[in-house]
Formats: C-alpha cells, structure tokens, sequence
C-alpha cells in the first residue's frame, strides 16, 4: 500500500512478531511497519477487529504494539531501534498487582 | 397558534432529558442548542449515577437523587428498547477512602444524611479492607470504602446520543448550531425565541431554559436569577485493559471497553476547561494510591470540563414569577438526574406549575 520515496541509506533492523523488518534510521516503528507492507498492528478489544494506524500523529491509539522492555506503545510515536523485538498488541492486558 | 407547545434552550443532559420525556408525553417540542465550540458539560463528565453524599445541606436533594436512581434501571432500558443503544448501565458502587481520615468523614457524611432521612430509605454498607479486597483483588493497602445499590455508571455519550436519537425519533426536532440569542414574552402569553439577528427562530407555549452556563445570559432580560458558577474538573483515562472491576467508584471507574477514568477534580478556575500538570498529578496519585497497578498503565488522555454548580451545590428549579411559561432549570449531576429529568420534571412543564413540595429548589433560598 505505501512505497518509500527514498531508497534505505542508513537500515535500521528491528523484529516484528519474529520476522525481521529492516527500516531507515529515524523512521517511527508505524512508518517502517506500514512501509514493509504491515497494516495489521493489533486486534481491537471491542470486537476483535485487525487495526492499524489511522492518524499517525498520536491521537488515535489504533497503532498499539507492545515493544519488548517497554510494553504498551503507539507504533507512530517511538522510532526504531537497531534490534529492538515488537509484538501486535495484545489486546486486554490482565493488569498485575504492583509491590 | 405558537408552532410548538415547549421550546428548550440547550441541548445538553438537561435539556435532552426534558426534550425526550415531553416528546414522550406527545407534546410538540423544539431544542435548541450551540455546535461543537461550545461549553457543554454533559460531554466531558464521568458518567456516575450517583446517590452517595448528595445533599448533606438539603435532605431534599438526597431524596430526590435517590428517586432518580430507583428509577435508573426503566429509563435505561426504555432508550435502550428504543434506540437500540445500550447505556452500559452498572448499578451499584462504591466511595474508596485513600486513608483512615477520609473513609471516616465519608461514613460520618452519610450516617448524617441517614438521620436527616429517618433512616431505612437510604441505606450503604461500610466495606473493610478485606472485604473491599476480595471483591476487587487490586485494590491497594488502603483502609475500605462505602458501597450502595444506589450508585452506578453509564456512558454518558451514548446516554446523550440515545436521548437525541429517540426524542427525535419521538418528533422532537433538534436543532444544532443554532443558539438562542433571547426570548421575547408576546402578549398572548406565548414566546417567541430570537436569534442574534432578531429573527425568530420559533414561537412556544413554554420555554425551558437549560442552557448550562449560558442560561445566565438568556434569564436576565427576563428577570430571572440564577446563581451559578463553573466549577472545573479533570479527567485522566488510560489505556484499555481486562475487566478489573464491574462497578464503579466515585474517582475511579472502568469502563465497558477496558479504560479506566480517573478522577475528576474540582476547582474554581472560571470558564477555563485546559487541563494542567499539577492537577492531573494529583487526580493519578490518589488513584494509585487506591489502585497501585493503575500506575503501570499508560495514559491516552486527559479533558477538562466545566460543572454547572450552584451556591450549595444543590439543584436550581424556578418558574417566572414574571413570565410563568418560562421554566429556568440548572443543576450538577445531570447524568443522575436525568431519569427525574425525563419521567417527573418534563411534566411539570405541561402542567405550568411546579409541584410545591420541590418549592425547596427555588433559588429564593439563597437570598435569606
Ligand atoms: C468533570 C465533570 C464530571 C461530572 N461527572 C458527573 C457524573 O459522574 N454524574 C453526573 O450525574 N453528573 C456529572 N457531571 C455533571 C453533568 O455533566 C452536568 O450536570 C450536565 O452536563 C449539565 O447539563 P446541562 O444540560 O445543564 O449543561 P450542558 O451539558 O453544558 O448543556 C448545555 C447546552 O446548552 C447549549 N447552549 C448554551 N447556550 C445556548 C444558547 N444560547 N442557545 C442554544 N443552546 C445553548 C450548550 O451548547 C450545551 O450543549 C460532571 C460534570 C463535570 C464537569
Ligand atoms: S496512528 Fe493514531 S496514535 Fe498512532
């Protein structure tokens, strides 16, 4: 669906449910998703529903992937880190009681 | 003829509440209100239906927030029957003390409600630690809470919704984006309510003015007084997680998609509705006391909104003494009270009089 207008000059590897995605240094892990072809970030709670980024400026929380280390994230707004593991989100967290 | 039998300024919760229970009883009623710039509390509230701690001043008020909590249950599942809009209405909850000196000021203000009340009617239980614990584990090391059947939540939007869809449905007509500048009293008793051009926009029977903080400006060409302020409260809501409790409780609730709300606070800022740091840090810290996990979700949003608060805080209900078909209605709670608002208050408009007994909602009592 998308197409990057520039050829990767600095990659940038990262994983994405295990396979290997590799982006431009500086991209948001939405934009490196969404340029490799990945439109399907996670399945909604409501109604189980596939969804993606819809606005890309941080306000819609469709784009939520949970980022190994850090958990709970949106896609659009951390960039990709050089090795970094991000999973689909997975949907309704049990929460955890805190010490 | 006046084109309609009632025409209701602001379509906000009170004025949805009466436009749909008029529309309800046939009569033939407009709604006016303003568009998405506007001032409008029944968005940014927090959706309790909430009993506990009304009316210390005014046993009044506990009684009455009480009759609209009885009859929660039929209003709720009469829109939902008739729009197909489930309000995700919970009943029951709980006021959680973040510490022994606020679960005893709690108890104290509702045993002084109880006496004021002769007792029975308006009951609560005290829940101990762990008790308030086996019924939602994650709470944290805090001393308890009160619960009553007669607390609850909903979605306030879909309430909202519901409300517009079926009054109209019912053949109310709703007009947004179309403020009332002024209403003009006619000779023959009717009104003609103008725009800020001086066109009418219709002529009514009766006029209920429910405008939230723009009913000062319409009342006082008309005589009318009407004593409120904005009282400013915040909102914080987090991500979406697994059911973690079904009901909710007066500052932290989940919602029935997973969020939970946070809050709200209350302070005098005037008609400023931006949220700020200090506030929201406070509303988090408190909420984190009583539910420690809530610190390790993240946020997604925060709102300020503004509450329509009279001098004590209780409902303002007055008819023109002037004017007698121009109603001035104004309270906080109007997610509560909309079921009152709908089944009882609608008709005293019908009828033109108020009964006498809620003669203790006129704002006379703020002039002694
Ligand atoms: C933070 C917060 C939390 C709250 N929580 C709860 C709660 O948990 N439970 C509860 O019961 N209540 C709660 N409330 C209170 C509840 O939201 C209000 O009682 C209710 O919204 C007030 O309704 P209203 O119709 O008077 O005012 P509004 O909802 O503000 O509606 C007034 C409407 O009139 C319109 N209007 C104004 N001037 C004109 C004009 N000249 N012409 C046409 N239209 C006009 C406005 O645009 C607006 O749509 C809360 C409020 C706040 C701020
Ligand atoms: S795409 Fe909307 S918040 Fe990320």
């Amino acid at each position: 669906m998308f197409r990057r207008g520039q050829e990767i000059a600095n990659p940038v590897r990262f994983k994405f449910n295990g396979q290997t995605i590799t982006s431009e240094d500086g991209d948001t892990i939405a934009a490196a998703l969404l340029a490799a072809g990945v439109t399907h970030f996670r399945t909604a709670p409501e109604d189980a529903s596939n969804r993606g980024p819809l606005c890309m400026i941080g306000n819609c929380f469709e784009c939520l992937v949970d980022i190994k280390g850090k958990g709970s994230r949106q896609a659009c707004r951390e960039r990709v880190v050089e090795g970094m593991s991000v999973r689909s989100h997975p949907g309704l967290v049990v929460p955890k009681a805190q010490p | 003829m006046a084109d309609y039998d009632v025409a209701i300024v602001g379509g906000g919760l009170l004025g949805s509440a009466f436009g749909w229970g008029l529309a309800r009883a046939g009569a033939r009623c407009v709604v006016f209100d303003e568009g998405d710039n506007a001032i409008r509390t029944a968005r940014g509230n927090f959706g309790l239906v909430w009993v506990q701690g009304k009316g210390q001043n005014m046993p009044a008020y506990a009684s009455w927030s009480l009759r609209a909590s009885r009859l929660w249950g039929d209003f709720a599942t009469e829109l939902c029957e008739a729009t197909g809009i489930n309000l995700q209405y919970v009943k029951g909850g709980y006021d959680i003390a973040a510490d022994e000196q606020e679960l005893e000021q709690t108890i104290a203000g509702l045993k002084k409600i109880q006496a004021q009340m002769g007792g029975a009617a308006y009951d609560f239980e005290v829940l101990d630690h762990k008790v308030l614990k086996s019924e939602i584990p994650l709470v944290g090391n805090i001393p308890g809470a009160t619960y009553t059947e007669h607390d609850g939540h909903c979605n306030p939007l879909l309430l909202l919704r519901a409300l517009h869809q079926d009054m109209q449905a019912k053949g109310a007509l709703y007009r947004p984006n179309c403020p009332v500048a002024s209403v003009n009293p006619l000779s023959g008793g009717s009104y003609q309510l103008l725009d800020r051009s001086g066109n009418v926009l219709a002529t009514a029977g009766k006029v209920i003015v429910s405008a939230g903080h723009g009913s000062r400006r319409l009342n006082e060409p008309l005589g009318i007084d009407l004593p409120i302020r904005a009282d400013q409260g915040q909102v914080l809501v987090t991500e979406k997680v697994a059911p973690v409790m079904k009901h909710a409780s007066s500052s932290v609730r989940q919602t029935d998609n997973g969020s939970f709300l946070l809050g709200p606070s209350s302070k005098d800022v005037g008609h400023d509705t931006r949220t700020d740091l200090k506030t929201l840090a406070a509303i988090a810290s408190r909420c984190i006391t009583i539910f420690p996990f809530l610190g390790s979700l993240r946020l997604q949003r925060a709102w300020g909104a503004l509450r329509v608060m009279t001098p004590d805080g209780n409902p303002v209900y007055q008819q023109s003494e002037a004017h007698p078909g121009v109603f001035s209605f104004a309270c906080h709670s109007g997610v509560t009270l909309a079921a009152v608002h709908a089944f009882e208050v609608a008709s005293w408009v019908t009828d033109g009089v108020i009964p006498a007994e809620f003669g203790v909602f006129h704002p006379r009592r703020f002039n002694v």
